[in-house]
């Protein structure tokens, strides 16, 4: 029988949280960005049937990168999690302070108990009547869960991309000036640029009635971005 | 319901839990609806209804009286039978108003949820056929007397077509051609129906033909209410079209009430 080396906490963590930094490098980022009617949630995705942003609720969305089986096993948990809550109590009581709690401690828990950590990162996006009320939680690989204001970047490049976001955001743009914005934000940190069809993009737009989750076709970003 | 947590941290994941289903994932946690040992005959639960939906040009119209009945005193005014089940199709109830209540409230969930986790909607008939596994699902309920019957339309995205849907006890389902009904008043209305309606008509004229039919079992059925002018109390109208669900306006209904109760002989 072998003897298991010890090894120490510091070294234990590191090694896993280098691990799933790299698999997230590997990915393509995505970004959330606030207009006047909502949020944008957007990134690089050729595969048109893969998708990496979700509806999730009335008024909340969920956006991943990493691997694609294990951020989608968040997004339908997520998912679960909030039509159970929305059947179980009222639609009003789901909100994305709850289920970015719940994601952050899923993930903390899967980073220190499972075998391998999950390679992912997501964001949990909330909008609310007013641009005030808008929500954006970033939940790490680890389980470390962080509100953002205004705009999120997750991916390899996040805070390369943050701060491009910083220079190009404006309160109130329109949605056609949150699309040029975020594209442009990630095509300077990518260094090339990227065909209309080969982004997804989707919006939580106010002006919607009850499930305000919107996705836009590659004509309205390509329009966008002429 | 069970005492399992709604809402447990961490996250479950969950991975080998079917996927698109909410009834499945209610029956996992132990969370499924149910009404044990109720015993119909000591208690007045309530019920009483008509309910129909009729095809027209652009789609369908479905329509609904407003009272409910608990043997013979009126329990409920201003009660609530049509519903949207989701962007292309609703869902009317008749039978136990509690159960049935719950079981739209469920059905609404099953459709939204299979919807995003799948990213695409159910086809109209695999809705239906849904809607006939949930009623079959409260079969032991049925043979106590807890009957809980739905009648359920919408517009066929695939085929660009209304389509109409009745069900049985045992969870039969069945489509219907141009007109549906059911609840204590619906053989009042069919028959109605069966003089009156005309392929293709247009919406004003598939509005004037639900309200005069759910006047005319009004009549003749106790358990089903009128349109109440004095009180505003008007049916539930909706349509379904290539635009979707639409609930039409009591201002709407209350012009076409108050022509048709005019012209009854």
């Amino acid at each position: 029988m072998s003897m298991p080396f010890y090894v120490p906490p510091e070294q234990l963590v590191k090694d896993r949280a280098d691990f799933a930094r790299r698999g997230i490098a590997r990915g393509r980022s995505m970004v959330a960005f606030e207009y006047a009617d909502g949020v944008l949630l957007m990134g690089e995705n050729p595969n048109g049937s893969l998708h990496k942003l979700g509806e999730i609720y009335d008024r909340i969305a969920f956006a991943g990168v990493g691997r694609f089986n294990e951020f989608e096993t968040l997004r339908v948990a997520g998912i679960r999690y909030a039509d159970l809550k929305g059947y179980s109590y009222g639609r009003s009581d789901v909100t994305a302070k709850g289920l970015a709690n719940a994601y952050s401690q899923t993930l903390g828990q899967i980073f220190t108990h499972e075998v391998k950590p999950y390679e992912v990162e997501v964001i949990v996006a909330e909008i609310g009547p007013t641009s005030d009320e808008t929500q954006l939680y970033r939940i790490q690989f680890d389980g470390t869960l962080l509100a953002e204001q205004r705009y999120a970047a997750i991916g390899g490049k996040d805070d390369e991309l943050a701060e491009k976001l910083e220079e190009a955001f404006e309160t109130n743009l329109d949605l056609a000036g949150a699309i040029a914005a975020s594209a442009s934000a990630i095509e300077a940190v990518e260094e090339r640029e990227i065909d209309a069809d080969e982004w997804e993009a989707a919006v939580l737009d106010r002006s919607m009635d009850r499930r305000m989750f919107r996705r836009l076709e590659p004509g309205e970003i390509a329009g966008a971005r002429s | 319901m069970s005492d399992a947590p709604v809402d447990p941290a961490p996250l479950p994941l969950e991975p080998l839990v079917p996927r698109s289903s909410f009834l499945t994932l209610l029956e996992h946690r132990s969370l499924l609806p149910s009404w044990p040992g109720i015993k119909p005959d000591d208690l007045e639960i309530p019920e009483g209804t008509t309910v129909l939906a009729l095809r027209y040009a652009d789609g369908v119209v479905m329509a609904g009286d407003r009272r409910a009945t608990a043997g013979n005193v009126i329990a409920h005014k201003r009660v609530k039978k049509v519903f949207p089940a989701d962007r292309y199709s609703a869902v009317a109830i008749s039978g136990t108003a509690g159960m049935a209540v719950e079981l739209i409230k469920l059905f609404q969930t099953e459709l939204e949820h299979y919807e995003k986790i799948e990213g695409t909607r159910l086809s109209l008939e695999g809705k239906a056929n849904y809607l006939a596994r949930m009623v079959r699902g409260n079969l032991a309920m049925a043979f106590q007397g807890l009957v809980v019957v739905p009648l359920f339309c919408g517009y066929d995205e695939a085929e660009r077509v209304g389509r109409l849907y009745t069900f049985d006890v045992v969870g039969g389902r069945y489509e219907e051609q141009d007109y549906a009904t059911t609840g204590s008043g619906g053989s009042e209305a069919r028959s109605f129906l069966k003089g009156a309606y005309a392929d293709d008509v247009d919406e004003d004229e598939a509005l004037r033909l639900a309200i005069e039919a759910l006047v005319a079992a009004a009549e003749e059925d106790a358990a089903t209410g009128g349109p109440d002018i004095r009180r505003g109390i008007f049916p539930n109208v909706v349509t379904v079209t290539s635009s979707g669900f639409t609930e039409v306006g009591d201002d709407r209904i209350a012009e076409i009430a108050g022509r048709v109760l005019e012209a009854r002989p």
